[in-house]
């Protein structure tokens, strides 16, 4: 039973992978498209005909990302169900709910505002990820160790992959925007550039602003998720802090992203210097979810591996 | 808003001009020195150099987390080690530098949130401010024509939209003025800010952060950690003798340990059975204690890990775990010299252990055994023994026998987990005349040269119990929530100013502008606005609902 059921589960995600990379290539020519629209000296009759059927690929390829995180939403439950616990206890599970919830972080963020141009990024990113996780990460489901028997499991590792999904969000978005900040230097002093398919998306302001409202929901979750973990490592090590390497690595990613925060308040540091802070913080993320668990020695050894 | 001069929302100030000035005075430095500071600029860096300075603690050993990989540390690394230990790197977050940079840091953000806690409180008990002239220039603007309302009516219930939406509202009227461009005609105005709540959580999530500093600070002074191992059937008496490791805070007073005994009964591991591909990874750890506060009745009760016993102010933790081989030794005549069971330190995951023996006295020499411990044993190909299961199936106990001097007449402390050897002559294992001793449940074997024998009686669990008091730690769970709360609202509570004008048109209608100025981060200003604008206009009757 429990072997048919994460077997089912890695064919749904392998599935989910697949669907996701004609996602990745659709997004892709969306972004290319309006690069061409820009750079070719259209008329105003032809950018016309061009827009609705860009807005199609965009559209496909958003419905491809749903499904995509149907079937992956599919092999989670059932890698869960398989293990009779919450499917995020070692580091192929991490990665599989880690970047399910990066995807659902991306369809929920787009029903508030029109981020289809984010695509590319999150489905590259999430294929990346999953394609480390199944190839070098898999393991068999195993029982969890004592340590892990907690309901903090739950709490803490869930409110710490959501945090990631809107850091993640908000990385795509800054870089955005330092890309966006770029052109728009290069159009005001009119010269070229290979910028072009940033055209149609929003003004590096207005990218600066989303990316910082994504970034806050994540920081505050962030800190929720270091005050829970600290609870659960005065119950399971008797102490809340005592500066293990993954400790280290919260603490040094909460700090990056209140540095964000202030960074944008402060005069001289809005903009480009902001957008780079939130790009470091998210580097440390991804090094704190990758190198961190699998290279460093520390008491949150659990990667399975 | 009182914020440093240097913040987004301030009005830029040409703090250069004063810096350019020889003639500063040393209250002038002071100020100046004061005002770097506390500016956003200089607490940007100080975060963001916190950041770099933790690093270094999580790619070298800590002696505070992993002092064994510190050990190891100076004995692979023999050159940078000392270099490292110099700058250190092996206590970055007690070092001088780490410290400096955080208590500059909070200096620095001490020094910004008084002030604007003044100034916030002030706000708190002013008025909005005077309606702006022009408020088509707003970031937010809408305008509607109101007929057969007179303006006072208009006011009013602009007044009252304001009110249910928790504005707090002041009324300015203008005359005519100005010339020209800046012509503006007579108006009343009402002028409303709400979200005074966000730089109150601020402020909060500030203090608290000052309020976990402080509580640490205090907690590690006055607590204190202490390691001690009991087998099954051994009691603790919590004084500071009993603990095998101690280490108080710099405040404590050990006469404030409480008085109780903790006594083990019973330890149960369940490993994996069934799972093929997790057979021994452990599934459960279970303490069974009886525990007795002097005065009061003894208690039963379990202690696992995520589930630690919080006894008298104390919190006790099962850390590890581990096996008791019972050993008696006699001598040549029979007389039993030593019985007792003794902790094995586990070396690997199926519990392979490590222990000694020590038996100073009633044998014709000093004797020390030092062996290993295989709860399910198995026979490598070299012949070495090694435990392939952690729970006791095929137990067996290895002693290599030593005899000599022990070290232990000089008053110098020994470890009971280490044998020094240095002056000993090795009589039974590798390298020695004879093989290791070796034992099954029951077996008695005789000591080289007729020292006596030595009877493996059985095997008992230890556990290895934490025993903290933290005094603080619930003050910095309180700081850590309040920052939390702080946060939220701080980040999430919009902080706005709307104004209605209302103007009387020559043809007796009224012309009623609504405008709205976000102070920080506002997403739905403009929507604001335009709910105001469509509150107003259904109070006029304008629309139906």
């Amino acid at each position: 039973m429990t072997d048919t059921l994460s077997q089912y589960s890695v064919l749904a995600l392998y599935s989910a992978m697949a669907i996701y990379a004609i996602a990745f290539v659709l997004f892709t020519l969306d972004l290319a498209k309006g690069a061409s629209d820009d750079s070719s000296a259209v008329g105003e009759a032809k950018k016309v005909v061009v827009v609705p059927e860009r807005r199609k690929l965009a559209r496909v390829a958003m419905a491809l990302t749903v499904i995509g995180f149907l079937l992956q939403l599919a092999a989670t439950l059932m890698r869960g169900f398989a293990a009779s616990r919450v499917p995020w206890a070692n580091m192929y599970e991490f990665a599989m709910t880690g970047t399910l919830i990066i995807v659902g972080v991306f369809l929920l963020v787009n029903l508030k505002w029109d981020m289809k141009f984010l695509g590319s990024f999150v489905t590259g990113l999430v294929l990346l990820l999953l394609g480390l996780a199944a190839t070098r990460y898999y393991v068999e489901i195993v029982p969890l160790p004592p340590a892990l028997q907690s309901y903090w499991l739950v709490i803490h590792v869930f409110v710490a992959t959501l945090a990631t999904g809107f850091f993640a969000l908000g990385f795509a978005l800054s870089l955005m925007q330092l890309l966006q900040t770029k052109r728009e230097n290069a159009a005001a002093a009119k010269e070229k550039t290979r910028l072009g398919f940033l055209t149609r998306l929003p003004d590096s302001v207005q990218l600066e602003n989303y990316a910082y409202r994504l970034i806050i929901i994540g920081f505050v979750l962030w800190t929720f998720t270091l005050i829970a973990g600290a609870i659960w490592a005065e119950k399971a090590w008797g102490r809340y802090w005592g500066w293990d390497t993954k400790e280290v690595w919260t603490f040094i990613i909460w700090t990056i992203y209140a540095g964000y925060i202030h960074a944008r308040s402060t005069r001289g540091w809005r903009g480009s210097r902001s957008a780079w802070l939130a790009m470091v913080g998210f580097a440390a993320v991804m090094f704190n979810f990758t190198v961190v668990n699998i290279f460093f020695k520390g008491l949150h050894a659990y990667s399975g591996l | 808003m009182s914020r440093p001069s240097d913040h987004i929302d301030s009005k830029p100030v040409d703090v250069d001009a004063k810096i350019v000035n020889p003639n500063l005075g040393v209250v002038g430095w002071l100020r100046w020195f004061w005002r770097q500071l506390t500016s956003m600029r200089t607490a940007l860096l100080l975060l963001l150099l916190l950041a770099i300075a933790a690093v270094p603690g999580s790619l070298v050993p800590q002696r505070s987390s992993d002092p064994n990989g510190v050990s190891q540390y100076f004995v692979d690394h023999k050159d940078t080690a000392p270099i490292l230990d110099q700058f250190q790197m092996f206590d970055v977050y007690s070092s001088a530098w780490f410290s400096a940079i955080y208590l500059l840091l909070f200096i620095s953000l001490i020094g910004c949130v008084l002030p604007r806690t003044k100034h916030h409180i002030e706000a708190l008990q002013a008025q909005p401010p005077v309606t702006p002239a022009n408020l088509v220039r707003l970031p937010a603007y809408a305008k509607i024509s109101v007929s057969g309302k007179s303006a006072e009516e208009v006011l009013e219930a602009a007044r009252v939209v304001l009110k249910a939406d928790r504005y707090r509202v002041a009324r300015y009227d203008r005359a005519a003025g100005g010339k020209g461009k800046l012509k503006s005609e007579a108006a009343i105005t009402v002028s409303a800010e709400r979200g005074y709540m966000r730089e109150t959580g601020n402020l909060i999530f500030h203090f608290a952060l000052v309020g976990v500093l402080i509580a640490v600070g205090f907690g590690g002074g006055f607590g204190f950690a202490g390691q001690r191992a009991i087998y099954e059937g051994q009691a603790f008496t919590n004084s500071l003798i009993a603990f095998d490791s101690f280490n108080p805070g710099r405040f404590f007073d050990s006469s404030t340990l409480p008085p109780y005994t903790i006594q083990l009964d019973k330890f149960t591991a369940v490993y994996e059975e069934k799972n093929s591909n997790a057979i021994g990874q452990p599934v459960d750890f279970t303490a069974d204690v009886t525990t007795q506060i002097k005065g009061e009745e003894p208690q039963k009760q379990t202690i696992k890990v995520n589930e630690p016993l919080r006894i008298a102010g104390t919190d006790v933790y099962l850390l590890g775990n581990g096996y008791a081989p019972t050993v008696t030794v006699r001598d040549p005549e029979g007389n039993v010299i030593f019985t007792d069971s003794v902790n094995f330190l586990p070396q690997d995951k199926n519990l392979t252990s490590l222990g000694v023996i020590k038996l100073p006295d009633g044998l014709a020499e000093q004797v020390g055994l030092i062996g290993f411990f295989y709860p399910t044993v198995s026979e490598g190909h070299s012949g070495a023994f090694f435990s392939m299961y952690p729970d006791l199936i095929d137990p067996r106990l290895t002693l290599d026998v030593y005899a000599g001097d022990l070290g232990l007449d000089e008053g110098i402390p020994r470890s009971v987990y280490a044998l020094d050897t240095e002056d000993m002559t090795k009589l039974a294992g590798r390298k020695a005349p004879q093989k290791s001793l070796e034992f099954s449940i029951g077996d008695t074997v005789e000591l080289p040269n007729g020292l006596g024998t030595v009877t493996f009686d059985g095997v008992k669990r230890f556990v290895s119990l934490d025993i903290h008091r933290d005094p603080t730690q619930g003050w910095v769970l309180v700081f850590a929530l309040s920052a939390l709360g702080g946060l939220l609202i701080s980040l999430f509570v919009p902080r706005r100013r709307m104004w209605v004008s209302v103007t009387e048109n020559a043809d007796g209608s009224v012309t009623a502008e609504c405008a709205g100025l976000a102070r920080g981060d506002d997403p739905t200003l403009e929507g604001a606005v335009i709910a105001l604008k469509d509150k107003l206009e259904r109070a006029l009757g304008l629309t139906r609902d």
